[in-house]
């Protein structure tokens, strides 16, 4: 598979903070790629650059194998793009609203027409077409959003934070019709998000970023895996340790006055394995619980923070509430 | 090329969407200009017919108002750049595969047309209580309020691309809008103003309100190939410092 997005030691500066730092990224054809990181980590700011918004300060990029510094127009012209805020014209109904964006990117009629009727049909609200946007809810608004990105048939599609503000159900359907979009128009989705759960459920493969580097990139599972598997909590007569360090798959294990941590990989065979001793040995067990890791538990480990952690400043508040006024 | 010019196509065609959309705007924008008509019309009708010799002050005022209601209107639509910017809709144009020209300049049509659409409204209501206008004076009247209104759409282009929100709004319409429907000569002769006369001749919307006066009333003024002249170049002016304004925006 060829690379649709190429970035070297990709750097923007504001005022001499360093929003992104020599970024490389190699992004395939048809995946589906998350960029993950807390408020300010520099997502917005790569995906601005990648789409032609922001000029990098250093390093160069390439989208479709244009540079998006000096080939803006071929790289608009072979993009779509879903921003953080909303971005429709409230006055205008669902079809204007597409309509301007057809003839905007210069698509003839017939054309036009035809390809928003697909479009509004992949994310469902085909019944809502001439309704104006102001009466929306706002996942209707993010997905026709969606389908506007979609409208000039662009290789990749940005999405930047797809679900912030919205509920848990509607986050779930906006995950749906995302995946939908992107197997039925084979295009490459490119998304930034600070939601774990939707990394993890959503994308391929994931970049995490913090303070502007990227400090991992894998598929979820092998973020997950590397920080050596499942956990197991155990509580029991301590008398249990020695015997379970001679089992093979288990790490690491943190013993902290008979509650035990225990990392092990397979956790789920790990288990049965663990009463089958005990019961030999008659050492009782008082309780036991597993959890597998989450991206959480990945980005806890890299930068010794939690991503929830990340206070939002002010301007973060207020933005929330104009986005949740707009919507 | 083609991609330029259905750009500008559809960002006029929002502008004139937009407009009609809200029938309650349409009728809004026309109450403001009919009630100065009305109540300074009939307020001081009698004073300026006894100093004129028996003109018609009603008369004097509306092509007056239409250069108001050209005004108003037009620097408000191109401030409205401002709120697209608020309400996100402005990024959907940036990223578009078009030139930052060829957004301003479908931004000042689609103002030009609806303002342009105001003024001829409220002519027409300025008809019904009895004002004397020359229509066949109303093609020459129509070049003028294009000028007019493509001017000042340009105008409030480059004021909303150098403000960062709509906070420095009061300030634009107490010191730009105020004094330059004031000094235009809208509401009275110029020549009532004695020594201070020369100032007005500072301001554009002297010569664009001259020009409708000309030609919708035949009332003497300047001569019209010098408001014509006056007012295009103020027009390019404008325009061009929009277009270099608006595309410097990141």
């Amino acid at each position: 598979m060829t690379n649709v997005i190429e970035t070297n030691k990709l750097t923007r500066k504001f005022n001499g903070f360093t929003a992104v730092d020599s970024v490389n990224l190699q992004i395939k054809e048809g995946e589906l790629f998350g960029l993950l990181g807390p408020n300010g980590a520099g997502k917005t700011t790569t995906l601005s650059m990648l789409s032609t918004i922001l000029k990098p300060t250093s390093g160069t990029a390439e989208v479709n194998g244009f540079d998006v510094d000096t080939q803006q127009d071929e790289v608009r012209n072979s993009i779509g793009i879903v921003f953080q805020d909303p971005s429709l014209d409230d006055e205008l109904t669902a079809y204007e609203n597409l309509d301007f964006h057809g003839m905007i990117y210069g698509m003839p009629a017939d054309e036009r027409k035809q390809r928003i009727k697909e479009v509004i049909e992949l994310v469902d609200l085909s019944e809502k077409i001439n309704m104006q946007v102001k009466k929306f809810s706002g996942g209707m608004k993010r997905r026709l959003e969606i389908a506007r990105g979609l409208i000039h048939h662009p290789k990749v599609l940005f999405l930047d934070e797809p679900t912030l503000g919205l509920d848990p159900q509607t986050r779930r359907n906006i995950w749906d019709h995302i995946i939908e979009m992107n197997k039925s128009e084979k295009v490459t989705v490119v998304l930034t998000t600070h939601y774990m759960e939707e990394a993890d459920s959503l994308c391929e493969r994931v970049a995490v970023i913090d303070h502007g580097k990227i400090i991992a990139l894998d598929t979820p599972e092998k973020l997950k895996h590397s920080i050596g598997g499942d956990i197991i909590s155990l509580e029991a007569d301590p008398g249990l340790l020695p015997h379970l360090k001679k089992i093979k798959n288990i790490k690491k294990i943190k013993n902290m006055n008979g509650e035990m941590n225990i990392s092990a990989e397979d956790a789920e065979h790990v288990i049965p394995i663990i009463f089958d001793i005990a019961q030999k040995n008659k050492l009782e067990i008082h309780s036991i619980s597993l959890r597998h890791p989450t991206l959480e538990d990945v980005f806890l480990q890299l930068t010794g923070k939690s991503i929830r952690e990340e206070k939002a400043g002010v301007l973060d508040r207020f933005r929330t509430r104009i986005r949740s006024r707009n919507r | 090329m083609n991609k330029q010019i259905s750009g500008i196509y559809i960002l006029w065609k929002r502008e004139v969407i937009r407009f009609f959309r809200a029938k309650s705007r349409v009728i809004g924008t026309l109450g403001m200009p009919f009630f100065f008509l009305l109540i300074l019309g009939s307020g001081f009708g009698p004073a300026y017919q006894a100093q004129s010799g028996g003109g018609n002050y009603m008369d004097l005022l509306t092509p007056g108002i239409i250069g108001m209601v050209l005004l108003f209107s037009s620097i408000f639509s191109g401030i409205r750049v401002l709120m697209d910017r608020e309400f996100g809709f402005l990024k959907e144009i940036m990223v578009a595969p078009i030139s930052r020209t060829s957004i301003m300049l479908g931004i000042t049509l689609g103002g030009m047309t609806t303002s342009t659409i105001q003024a001829i409204l409220f002519l027409g209501v300025s008809l019904l209580v009895g004002v004397h206008l020359n229509l066949y004076g109303l093609p020459a009247a129509l070049l003028f309020m294009f000028l007019i209104s493509a001017s000042f759409v340009a105008l409030g282009i480059a004021i909303a691309s150098k403000m960062e929100d709509m906070h420095g709004f009061q300030l634009i319409t107490n010191f730009l809008i105020m004094p330059l429907f004031l000094l235009s000569g809208a509401l009275f002769p110029l020549e009532n103003l004695g020594a201070w006369q020369f100032i007005t001749f500072l301001d554009p919307l002297t010569y664009g309100v001259d020009g409708l006066r000309v030609t919708l009333t035949n009332a003497p003024g300047m001569p019209l190939w010098l408001d014509f002249t006056v007012l295009a170049g103020f027009c390019v002016v404008c325009i061009l410092t929009g277009a270099f304004l608006f595309s410097q925006r990141e």
